[in-house]
């Protein structure tokens, strides 16, 4: 097997290649306003860090979020357009599982929760059981409403000082991948390509609407 | 011609999904998948919901336009996408998936300037556009005058509007009349059945000392919305035909008169109209009738190819291919307020898209 993993639901632009055993070459920047120009390099780097042709590529695994939209969608139309030019399965995988996956793999053990931001002084979050299982989640909720609150981890969880708040603050890909081809292994399914808003769209009409095609 | 380059284009920069395929001045296929019925109850485009439809329709809409001009995504050569300007979270999906496509086929990429693939799009229709040409582009977005002397790599604004873009008077028009939106569409519907000259609307930036080529709705807008209003209040049944088509001749009389100006002020015999409003009847007609008077060729491209859609973007890249410009890199980015003159978006000399391709020699 030879997986490429993005994400791009939170700040952190990452992308790593998993052989099915371990990870052959990862790629982790933090800059959550350029997701868009970043993705498609980071991807092209850890191919060649990698010393794997994308040609080579057997499946591909994204963060489906939940995160801010924007940032995103980029990841998944990413995967969506690459899945379609290489003819290549396109697994979709919960942003907080791979936090979670990391955290336990960083020594986390336990209970626990993860949050992110989703700003408007909220958080996306999902919690955990002591075997890695997920028990709630994955809500958008004011932090005081995360559950169980014993221990945290991620940005949401440090940003709004939940109860022992840790890292990992953001996703790295290389954990992503793990968790999807341990998952895959376990013959377990993972989630379709689709992106977990978890709330509506803002229906606003931009008051500066007319502006967005200036001469 | 076969060894016209064959380039796919993308088109995400307002509602509209847009996919086309041209090679070199032939359409082959123009896949639109459109949220616009998820807007009308806003009475505008809303950002996010147009986003959320992007990045499903996508993919597919891309898969429908190869299929329909029955070519394999490996022949291309080339991939071009609007890169600006336009809604910033729209336009996003649109160039991410254009650098996965390019990436993955291992093709040019050309982010492309939407306002220059509008013009772009007539060659199509009507074969190469001369050098130089005027055009007039006028959709919900965009009321400008540009002089093109090369539309890979010379676009220049004459004028703009100051204020609202025409099709956005004719939404605002169709919803103090409660016609819906759209309002492009049904307010030339309404027209054809009323008096344009029932009504006396003020014409904007009109009179001697003013900007000869920028436009200005805003006023008129208002106007009808006055004037309806009074109607309504006077207990009168509003002549809703004769409004629309007061209110349209008003329009339609600036945009023409000005954009015949600037021809003749500028020795260019050549106009062309496109965008959303140019498939307004009573803007072609009377745009035929000056223009011919004036001694001025006119081309506007059939509605279809008027309004956003992905042939205009690959239009626009085909020349970009036959011309020989620089391609984009892979860290081109969505730029909502790229301006007129950035024709395209080239890569740096030695940028990480050259590299790649060495690398793949
Ligand atoms: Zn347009």
């Amino acid at each position: 097997m030879l997986l490429l993993a993005f994400d791009t639901a939170t700040p952190a632009v990452t992308a790593a290649i998993h052989d099915g055993e371990r990870v052959l070459a990862e790629s982790y920047e933090v800059d959550a306003r350029r997701h868009g120009e970043l993705l498609l390099p980071t991807i092209a780097a850890v191919l060649r860090a990698a010393g794997v042709d994308k040609r080579e590529l057997t499946a591909l695994a994204v963060g489906v979020g939940p995160g801010p939209y924007t940032g995103l969608r980029v990841g998944l139309v990413t995967a969506a357009a690459l899945g379609d030019a290489l003819g290549l399965p396109v697994h979709g995988v919960c942003t907080l599982d791979a936090i979670a996956h990391q955290a336990r793999a960083e020594g986390l053990a336990g209970a626990f929760a993860v949050a992110t931001d989703a700003r408007r002084k909220e958080v996306y979050w999902a919690s955990y059981d002591a075997d890695g299982a997920r028990t709630g989640g994955p809500s958008v909720d004011r932090p005081a409403e995360v559950e169980p609150g014993a221990r945290t981890v991620g940005a949401g969880a440090l940003l709004y000082g939940l109860p022992a708040a840790s890292g990992p603050e953001h996703v790295s890909a290389g954990a992503l991948a793990d968790f999807a081809v341990r998952e895959l292994a376990a013959g377990r399914e993972l989630l379709p390509n689709a992106p977990l808003y978890l709330r509506r769209p803002d229906a606003q009409v931009p008051a500066g609407y007319k502006a967005v095609l200036p001469a | 011609m076969a060894d016209e380059p064959l380039v796919l284009g993308i088109e995400t920069s307002c509602d509209e999904t847009g996919v086309g395929i041209v090679r070199g001045t032939t359409l082959l296929a123009d896949a639109v998948a459109s949220s616009v019925n998820d807007h009308a109850r806003f009475g505008g485009v809303v950002p996010e919901i147009a986003s959320r439809a992007h990045l499903e329709a996508m993919v597919p809409t891309i898969r429908r336009a190869l299929e329909t001009a029955g070519v394999k995504a490996s022949d291309l050569d080339g991939i071009a996408v609007t890169a600006g300007p336009g809604l910033a979270g729209a336009l996003l999906v649109g160039v991410s998936a254009a650098k996965a496509y390019a990436w993955a086929l291992d093709k040019p990429l050309y982010g492309v300037n939407h306002l220059a693939s509008h013009i772009c799009v007539d060659q199509l229709e009507h074969g190469r556009l001369p050098e130089p040409t005027m055009a007039l582009l006028v959709s919900g977005g965009h009321s400008s005058l540009l002089l093109s002397g090369d539309i890979t790599s010379d676009v220049r604004p004459l004028g703009a509007t100051i204020d609202d873009a025409a099709g956005e008077a004719f939404d605002k028009v169709a919803r103090v009349l409660g016609l819906g939106f759209p309002g492009g569409p049904v307010v030339d519907r309404m027209a054809r059945e009323g008096d344009g000259s029932a009504i006396a609307f003020p014409r904007g930036l009109n009179n001697a000392g003013d900007p000869a080529y920028d436009f200005s709705f805003s006023g008129l807008k208002t106007a009808v919305a006055r004037w309806v209003e009074a109607k309504r209040r006077a207990g009168e049944p509003v002549p809703v035909a004769d409004v629309a088509a007061s209110f349209q001749e008003a329009v339609t009389d600036v945009l023409t008169r000005k954009a015949v100006r600037a021809c003749k002020d500028n020795d260019v015999d050549h106009l062309m109209i496109g965008g959303g409003v140019a498939a307004n009847s009573r803007l072609r007609e009377m745009a035929q009738q000056r223009c011919d008077k004036a001694g001025i060729v006119l081309r506007v491209p059939r509605p279809g190819l008027c309004t956003d859609n992905g042939a205009m973007v690959a239009a626009l890249g085909a020349e970009m291919v036959w011309r020989g410009r620089t391609p984009s890199s892979f860290d081109l980015s969505a730029d909502s307020s790229l301006p007129v003159t950035e024709t395209h978006v080239p890569g740096e000399h030695g940028s990480f898209h050259a590299h790649a391709h060495e690398a793949l020699k």
